[in-house]
C-alpha cells in the first residue's frame, strides 16, 4: 500500500514509530495527485511547497529528542475545501466572482489544524458558494468520483458541495479534508464516495473565516476513510472562539476515547417518517442491514417519529435562500473579487454579480430576495421559521426516548455527471431530503459507509445525535464500520501512466504548480469564463453520454 | 399565502433589488424555475403553525458578553489588499455624488 492511502491513524503511528517520514508521506500524496487530479478536478490549488516546508517541520519535530513538541495531527497531509480562508492562498469558494481573492488572515478551523501539525496540501473543489449536491456549479468544473458503477466508464459525481474532499479523501489523494454542511454538503458526499463525515454540532466549530452561505446552518466538519480519523480531525478542529458569537463555549470531549465505550443497551432510534416515497428498495435494504446491526451489537432498537421530516426541504429553501441572499450581498465590487464596470455605481453591482454569480446561486439569491421582500416576508420566512420550530421539537421529543437515531445518509447511489437538476433545480434539491432536518435543528449528524448499491458503489448510512453528542455519535458510527469494513479505495483508473509508482519510489519533485496553474488561467481570463459557467446547466449537453 | 405567482415584472423587481443585471431570456427561464420552487414550497402551509414560536438560530438562544475592548485593527494595507481599485487606501467606486 502506497503512503496515501493510510488512514491517519496508521500514518501518525508509522510517524511516530520512524517507520516513515512526514515529508515521505506529503511526497505520496503530492504524488497522487499529480497523477490523479487531471481526471478527479478534485484541487483546484496545490500548495506543494507550503506542504513540504510544513512537513519538514514536522520531521525535525519527529527527530528532537523531546516528544513534547509533536503535535496531534503532526506530519498529517490534508486537503482544505476552498470555502475555507487560507492566508497567502487564493480563496474563491469556486465562483468567479471571487476568483482573485488571496486572504490576508485564516479561518479558525485550519488555523486549529496548522496548531495541531496538519500538512495542507492545497484547495479542493465544492460546489460554488456551497450551493449544490453534484460539484457541478463549482466556476472550476465538476469534480469526478472516483467509484464507477460497475464496469462502465460513466463519470459519476462525488456528490456536493464538498464533492472534491470527498473525492480527494476517497482516491488517496489525501488523508482527509474539510468539508463544510449547510444541508447536507458533508454527508451527502460522504456517502456518495464511501468516506466517513461528520456534521457536528451547530456551534461545535467556529464559523470564523469561512466564506458564508447560511449562517444558521453553515457547520464546519472533516471528511476521512475511517471513523477514527474523522474523530481525529474533529478534535482538532473544533474549538470555542470570540471571534465567533454562535461558537459555543462547550468543552469538546475526548472523541478517541468515546470510541472505546461500550454499546451494550444503547437506544437507536428508527424514524418512520424516513421511509419515503419511492425510495430504491437497495436504500430501505442498507438501512435494515443498519438496524440488524446495532441489534446484533446489543443495542436497543427503539421506534421514533418525526412528524414534520417531510416539511424540512420545503423550509429549508426558504431560510437558507435568504440567509444566502443577504450574506451574499457583500459581493459589490469594491473592496473584494470580481469588478464588472457598468454606467453608475448600481450599473457596477449589477453587472459584476450578474458575471461573478452562476445560474445557481443566482436562483438562490432572487429567491430569498423574495421571500424576505415586503408583503411576503410573513408568508414565507416566518412561517419556514416555525415550521423549523416544529422541526426541532420533533427531535427533541424523540431524543427524551433514544441516544441516536439511525437513518439512511441519501436517496440514492451517486448519480451520473449531468443526469439531475438541468430543467428542474428541486429535483436536486431531493438529494439532501434526510440531511436536512439535522442542520434545521442544529445536530450532530454523521455519514458512514453502510454497503453497496446492486452497480458496487457506496451506500451511506447517517447517525443523528443529540446537541454536542458528537462523542456518542460516532461511537455508533464505530459500531456499523466494525460490521461492514471501511470502504477500499476503489481500482486507480484516474491515475496517469506509472507517474504514482515512479514518484512513490522516492525522489519527488515538487509537483508544484501544474494542477494549480491550469485552473488559474480559468479563472482570470474573461473569454474561459465562459466554459465553467456553462457546466451548471450541463443536462442537455452530457446527457447524451448516459 | 394562496397563489404567489411569480410574474416576469416581480422576477425583474426582485433582480433589481438582488442588484443582480438579467436578460429578457434569463428573465424567462427564471420565471420558470421560480415559481417551480416556490410552487413546492406551498406544501408548508398545510402545516398548522397557531403559536408557534419562529427558530431563527438552532445555537444558544444567548449569546455571550465579552469586553467592550479593541481586539483587532491597524491593517488597512490588509484591508485593501483584495480591493479592485484602490487610492491611498480608499475603495474607489464609480461617482456616486454628482
Amino acid at each position: 500500500m502506497s503512503l496515501n492511502e493510510l488512514t491517519i491513524a496508521e500514518a501518525s503511528e508509522k510517524l511516530r514509530s520512524k517507520e516513515i517520514k512526514a515529508t515521505e508521506l506529503t511526497e505520496a500524496c503530492l504524488a497522487a495527485i499529480e497523477a490523479g487530479n487531471k481526471a478527479l478536478n478534485a484541487f483546484i490549488v496545490v500548495t506543494a511547497d507550503k506542504a513540504m516546508e510544513a512537513a519538514k517541520e514536522s520531521d525535525k519535530r519527529f527527530g528532537a529528542k523531546s516528544k513534547a513538541g509533536i503535535r496531534a495531527l503532526e506530519g498529517i497531509p490534508l486537503g482544505i475545501k476552498d470555502l475555507y480562508c487560507t492566508k497567502g492562498v487564493r480563496t474563491t469558494a469556486c465562483s468567479h466572482i471571487l476568483h482573485n481573492f488571496e486572504p490576508t488572515y485564516e479561518s479558525t478551523v485550519t488555523q486549529n489544524l496548522w496548531d495541531a501539525g496538519a500538512v495542507m496540501l492545497g484547495k479542493l473543489n465544492m460546489d460554488e458558494f456551497a450551493m449544490g449536491s453534484s460539484n457541478e456549479t463549482s466556476y472550476f468544473g465538476p469534480c469526478i468520483s472516483p467509484w464507477r458503477a460497475g464496469n462502465s466508464t460513466e463519470k459519476l459525481v462525488p456528490g456536493g458541495s464538498s464533492g472534491g474532499s470527498a473525492a480527494a479523501v476517497a482516491a488517496g489523494l489525501c488523508l482527509g479534508a474539510t468539508a463544510s454542511d449547510t444541508g447536507g454538503s458533508i454527508r451527502q458526499p460522504a456517502a456518495f464516495t464511501g468516506t466517513v463525515g461528520i456534521k457536528p454540532t451547530y456551534g461545535r466549530c467556529s464559523r470564523w473565516g469561512m466564506v458564508a452561505f447560511a449562517s444558521s446552518l453553515d457547520q464546519a466538519g472533516p471528511i476521512a476513510r475511517s471513523i477514527k480519523d474523522a474523530a481525529l480531525l474533529l478534535q482538532a478542529m473544533a474549538s470555542h472562539d470570540l471571534k465567533d458569537s454562535t461558537s459555543a463555549g462547550v468543552p469538546v470531549p475526548d472523541l478517541e476515547k468515546a470510541l472505546g465505550q461500550p454499546v451494550k443497551g444503547l437506544k437507536v432510534g428508527i424514524p418512520k417518517e424516513y421511509r419515503v416515497d419511492g425510495m430504491a428498495a437497495e436504500i430501505d435494504a442498507l438501512w435494515q442491514k443498519g438496524i440488524e446491526i446495532f441489534r446484533q451489537a446489543g443495542a436497543k432498537i427503539v421506534d421514533v417519529s418525526l412528524p414534520h421530516t417531510k416539511a424540512a426541504l420545503p423550509a429549508y429553501y426558504i431560510v437558507a435562500p435568504a440567509e444566502a441572499s443577504s450574506n451574499l450581498a457583500r459581493y459589490d465590487g469594491v473592496r473584494y473579487g470580481l469588478r464588472v464596470n457598468g454606467k453608475d455605481i448600481t450599473g457596477m453591482y449589477e453587472a459584476t454579480r450578474a458575471e461573478g454569480f452562476g445560474a445557481e446561486v443566482k436562483r438562490r439569491i432572487l429567491i430569498g430576495t423574495y421571500v424576505l421582500s415586503a408583503g411576503y416576508y410573513d408568508a414565507y420566512y416566518l412561517k419556514a421559521q416555525k415550521v423549523r420550530s416544529l422541526i426541532k421539537r420533533d427531535f427533541d421529543q424523540a431524543f427524551e426516548k433514544v441516544d441516536v437515531i439511525l437513518t439512511p445518509a441519501t436517496p440514492t447511489p451517486a448519480f451520473a455527471l449531468g443526469s439531475q437538476g438541468g430543467a428542474d433545480p428541486v429535483a436536486m434539491y431531493l438529494n439532501d431530503i434526510f440531511t436536512v432536518t439535522v442542520n434545521m435543528a442544529g445536530l450532530p449528524g454523521l455519514s458512514v459507509p453502510g454497503g453497496r448499491s446492486a452497480e458496487g458503489l457506496p451506500l451511506g448510512l447517517q447517525i443523528i445525535g443529540k446537541p454536542f453528542d458528537e462523542g456518542l455519535v460516532l461511537r455508533a458510527g464505530q459500531v456499523i464500520e466494525d460490521a461492514v469494513g471501511r470502504m477500499p479505495i476503489p481500482a486507480p483508473w484516474w491515475r496517469e501512466g506509472d507517474a504514482a509508482q515512479t514518484k512513490r519510489a522516492g525522489s519527488v519533485k515538487t509537483p508544484a504548480k501544474k494542477p494549480a496553474a491550469k485552473s488559474e488561467p480559468a479563472a482570470a481570463s474573461k473569454a474561459a469564463a465562459k466554459k465553467p459557467a456553462s457546466k451548471t446547466k450541463p443536462g442537455k449537453k452530457l446527457n447524451g453520454a448516459s | 399565502m394562496a397563489k404567489l405567482k411569480i410574474d416576469e415584472a416581480t422576477v425583474k423587481r426582485i433582480a433589481h433589488l438582488s442588484r443582480l443585471k438579467i436578460s429578457a431570456q434569463e428573465a424567462q427561464s427564471l420565471e420558470r424555475e421560480l415559481n417551480g420552487i416556490l410552487a413546492w414550497v406551498e406544501e408548508l402551509n398545510a402545516i398548522p403553525t397557531e403559536g408557534v414560536e419562529p427558530l431563527t438560530s438552532a445555537g444558544a438562544a444567548k449569546l455571550e458578553m465579552r469586553a467592550d475592548a479593541v481586539t483587532d485593527g491597524g491593517r488597512p494595507s490588509d484591508i485593501m489588499k483584495n480591493a479592485p481599485k484602490s487610492e491611498d487606501h480608499f475603495f474607489l467606486v464609480p461617482k456616486v455624488i454628482e
